[in-house]
């Protein structure tokens, strides 16, 4: 057992102690933090697959600002402990069934999808490297899209401020 | 060459006519409507006059075939708007638009009280329009165009008094009847286009020279085209089985009788076959049951007409009687003999008819010959005409009948296969015509009369009606002179000279009877055809002394041969009740499957029940499927999922073959 | 080396939790969050694959991932705190309006 292996094993097992956690809390705020700690076992994964850059956006951005705003979000609106869910009968198995139907499926596929993909994988390349490549795939070969998604964050933000708006009018 | 150039002006004149007189005639005086008619008949025959003079004069290459346009070009099939002139097309122009002409003038004294005036004669002249371009056509399509649309006009006019049912119903009846001969029309067009490949009649013609005649008693394909087409024939031309409309079709007004009915549509079949001489003549067993059937139908209608009391309804049958006359001899291979009577027989019938609608309108309205008698002294510019024309019809000697009859039966009995059967019925029917034709006069005119005199007042026609009877008797008395000369002895039969290049073909291969000619010698011969002229001209006596006798000398004879044989005298009066025989066989059974079966249970039941099905089961399905939207965020989540997983399975379904596969 | 495939089968169990919570929850803001949750799960395995193939697309590809998702939730909470002032309850089948 290589210190890479451990370190995945431990990082995935406390993502899904988040994951279920997520699913079991009753309270929306335990939801909430269960979830950051999922978005930071993935972002010591990503750390472990050398991608740092993305590393830290994870952390910054994800579970630094959108998990804080959902944290936000719950407390003003003083979201209460959810009634205890009875499993509707609508949902209920079917809904198990089908979720672990999916979850088996894939995990079939990946665990069959060995021939793609080289066992492993090369040595992460030097952090400056890495980054700088990255920086240049994105400004060079997907300098569009990045210019659509600022638009986008454009029209996010000006819809939320219409959002706001409403409520005072 | 004006008119050689521009055939076209001769069917067209009447087609104008026609629209002008349809689509403005309403707000128009009788006179205008007249005049508009008269002239586009009138000046149509003038243009047929000039075309007789051209053709004598230049000897244009025969056929003169004219296209003006391409009507159908589809594949190899073509058919174009193309006219054609021989002589055979002018001895019918001259008919179509003369006795035509004459008719109209009739028409405008005839028709002068009636509603509808200028409806009249726009279907009179569209009709014309239509027979011209019949009789003109160069190919069978262009043919059947005209042949289908007199049928049209003959139904316009026979239920021109639409308002009464016995009209609309006769008017319904002809054309319902003519469709199921023009079926046979048709599938023999098809049968001809299938096997040469075009419906060019001289096309045809060519081609027809190098088919190999097909023996007596098998059928191939000539002989069925041919009998498919004579099929169209015994409709159009009222032979058995497909006469029934005729007599009913006297519901039409008198002028229509005489032109549709006696002069010239029911002629059609007759040309047909005469136009299609090139390939009866290679198919014998065709022509012997065109023979054979006109043989029959002459003598099975003059077996009605002998005790028919409507005046019109013995006219109608002895129509139908002399129409198998004409298809009697063209089986037998006398074409020429065969059109000669069909233009005696339009003069003579046409002025009967004519003279009919005279005494009719003498009378009053009044059609039945029991109420009538002693008019001769009352209307006699109508007795005379009248007798001429019963004369002409009878067989009397030097009359034009005399000579077309005779020609047929010398034909006929020279045939070879049933030349004595054919002889004897065609006698039978020359000795019952004449008899009836004679009841037929003394029933009207001569006697006592049997009519309440103070109520109807018996007064002569004008002279528009009486002219045109002059001039048609003076033709049945002449129009036969033609064949004259060759009779005496003294010349040729200028009638038959005239049509021998149309005939050529068909006068050269139709062995029997010509062998006799040849081998006897024509002395031989000329002596056996005067022979039986006699003995024509006997049996014509016999029947006019007969009906003397029972009409005129013993009135009583007649109801008491009547009583005395019931049975006979009821099947005959009852038409040998065809009639009602086709509504049980064929009427009923067909009304009740288009009743019970394909409308009420295919149609209703069936068509509309899967349509409304359709919907009802779009309807139930949209009742189950709108649950889904249950407005529950999580079930429509549950879709989502279940979407994604159908489409994961999908992509992925290969591998988890493999899967599968491996773990076991 | 971790196996590629080990990565891959972790995104896909996030993902299947994320679907159940989807499902089952009922505060419509847990909702939110496990739509959020499915959402990294897809990020690991683009990164995954990015780091196995050799090529940083994916990396970039995740970038994109996280700025929409952030666009949605920023413009997602609005409305929910919208609604949720307008009915007085987080609870999603309260949301009923669109039944048949």
């Amino acid at each position: 057992m290589t210190l890479p292996l451990l370190m995945f094993f431990l990082l995935a097992a406390l993502a899904v102690a988040g994951a279920v956690s997520l699913i079991l809390a009753r309270h929306p705020i335990r939801s909430a933090l269960s979830l950051i700690v999922v978005m930071v076992a993935l972002a010591g994964l990503y750390l472990l697959l050398g991608a740092e850059f993305v590393a830290m956006v994870q952390i910054i951005v994800y579970a630094g600002a959108i998990m804080v705003l959902f944290v936000l979000v719950i407390m003003l609106l003083n979201a209460g402990e959810e009634e205890r869910t009875n499993l509707s009968r609508l949902a209920g198995p079917p809904g198990l069934l089908l979720a672990g139907a999916l979850a088996a499926f894939l995990v079939t596929a990946a665990a069959r999808s060995g021939q793609f993909i080289a066992a492993g994988g090369s040595e992460a390349p030097s952090g400056a490297v890495s980054t700088r490549a990255l920086s240049g795939l994105l400004f060079r070969e997907f300098v569009f899209p990045f210019e659509l998604t600022s638009f986008l964050i454009l029209v996010a933000i000006l819809g939320a401020l219409v959002l706001a708006q409403r409520e005072n009018s | 060459m004006l008119i050689l150039n521009h055939l076209w002006i001769i069917p067209l004149l009447p087609l104008l006519g026609a629209a002008a007189n349809g689509l403005f005639g309403a707000k128009w005086k009788n006179r205008v409507v007249s005049a508009v008619a008269l002239s586009a008949t009138g000046l149509s025959f003038l243009a047929v006059l000039e075309l007789f003079r051209e053709i004598l004069e230049k000897h244009p290459a025969q056929p003169w075939v004219q296209s003006y346009f391409t009507w159908i070009a589809a594949g190899t099939f073509r058919a174009g708007f193309d006219l054609q002139v021989d002589h055979l097309t002018l001895v019918m122009l001259l008919v179509v638009t003369g006795v035509g002409w004459l008719i109209h003038i009739y028409a405008t004294g005839y028709m002068a009280h009636e509603g509808g005036y200028y409806r009249f004669f726009s279907y009179l002249n569209l009709f014309m329009f239509f027979m011209l371009i019949l009789v003109l056509a160069a190919n069978y399509v262009l043919l059947f165009v005209g042949w289908e649309g007199v049928g049209l006009a003959s139904y316009l006019l026979i239920g021109f008094y639409f308002l009464k049912k016995s009209a609309s119903d006769a008017g319904k009846k002809a054309f319902i009847v003519n469709r199921i001969g023009d079926f046979g029309f048709m599938l023999g067009m098809l049968l001809l286009f299938r096997t040469f490949g075009t419906l060019d009649i001289n096309t045809l013609s060519g081609m027809a020279k190098d088919v190999a005649t097909e023996p007596l008693g098998q059928i191939g394909i000539l002989t069925a085209s041919c009998l498919l087409l004579f099929m169209g024939a015994t409709g159009k031309s009222a032979q058995v089985p497909l006469y029934v409309w005729l007599p009913d079709a006297m519901e039409g007004p008198t002028p229509v009788s005489a032109l549709i009915h006696a002069a010239t549509m029911v002629t059609a079949g007759v040309y047909v076959v005469a136009r299609s001489s090139f390939l009866f003549t290679h198919a014998p067993t065709a022509m012997l049951v065109v023979a054979i059937v006109g043989a029959v139908t002459a003598f099975f209608a003059a077996t009605i007409g002998l005790v028919q009391t409507d005046i019109k309804k013995v006219l109608a049958y002895s129509t139908v009687s002399q129409l198998g006359y004409m298809f009697l001899a063209c089986g037998v291979g006398a074409f020429s003999a065969g059109i000669f009577h069909l233009m005696t027989h339009a003069f003579f019938k046409a002025l009967l008819f004519l003279a009919a609608g005279s005494v009719i309108h003498a009378m009053g309205g009044e059609q039945d010959m029991r109420r009538m008698g002693g008019l001769a002294g009352k209307i006699r510019w109508t007795w005379f005409t009248m007798l001429l024309g019963t004369l002409a019809i009878a067989g009397a000697p030097f009359f034009s009948g005399f000579f077309s009859k005779d020609a047929i039966l010398f034909a006929a009995f020279r045939n070879e296969t049933a030349g004595r059967l054919l002889y004897a019925l065609g006698l039978g029917s020359a000795l019952l015509t004449s008899f009836y034709m004679f009841r037929l006069m003394f029933l009207t005119f001569h006697g006592a009369p049997r009519f309440d005199q103070h109520h109807v007042r018996v007064h002569e026609s004008p002279r528009s009606m009486l002219a045109p009877l002059v001039v048609l008797a003076v033709l049945s008395l002449a129009g036969g002179w033609l064949a004259a000369p060759a009779m005496l002895g003294q010349g040729p039969d200028h009638f038959a000279e005239f049509l021998k290049p149309v005939f050529e073909t068909a006068a050269a291969e139709s062995a029997p009877g010509h062998a006799a000619l040849a081998s006897g010698g024509e002395a031989a011969a000329h002596s056996l055809e005067l022979t039986l002229a006699g003995v024509a001209v006997f049996t014509a006596l016999i029947g006019f002394v007969v009906a003397f006798w029972f009409y005129l000398r013993r009135p009583q004879l007649p109801e008491k041969i009547a009583a005395g044989a019931p049975g006979a005298y009821r099947v005959l009066s009852n038409k040998y009740f065809v009639d009602e025989l086709y509504a049980a066989v064929i009427v009923r059974p067909l009304v009740w499957i288009s009743k019970s079966v394909l409308w009420q249970s295919l149609d209703a039941r069936g068509i509309d029940g899967a349509v409304n099905g359709v919907a009802d089961g779009a309807n139930a399905l949209g009742d189950r499927l709108r649950r889904v939207h249950s407005g529950n965020t999580r079930s429509y989540a549950v879709w989502v999922v279940i979407g994604a997983l159908v489409v994961i399975a999908v992509i992925f379904w290969p591998q988890l073959r493999t899967a599968a596969g491996v773990a076991r | 080396m971790v196996p590629t495939s080990y990565y891959i089968i972790l995104s896909a169990v996030l993902f299947g939790l994320g679907i159940v919570a989807f499902v089952f929850k009922r505060n419509v803001i847990t909702v939110f969050m496990s739509i959020e949750l499915m959402l990294n799960a897809v990020n690991l395995a683009f990164v995954a694959f990015s780091r196995a193939l050799g090529r940083l697309d994916g990396q970039v590809f995740v970038l994109f991932v996280i700025v929409v998702a952030a666009a949605e939730a920023a413009v997602g909470l609005g409305i929910i705190i919208l609604i949720a002032r307008q009915r007085q309850s987080l609870n999603v089948e309260r949301a009923n309006l669109l039944k048949f």
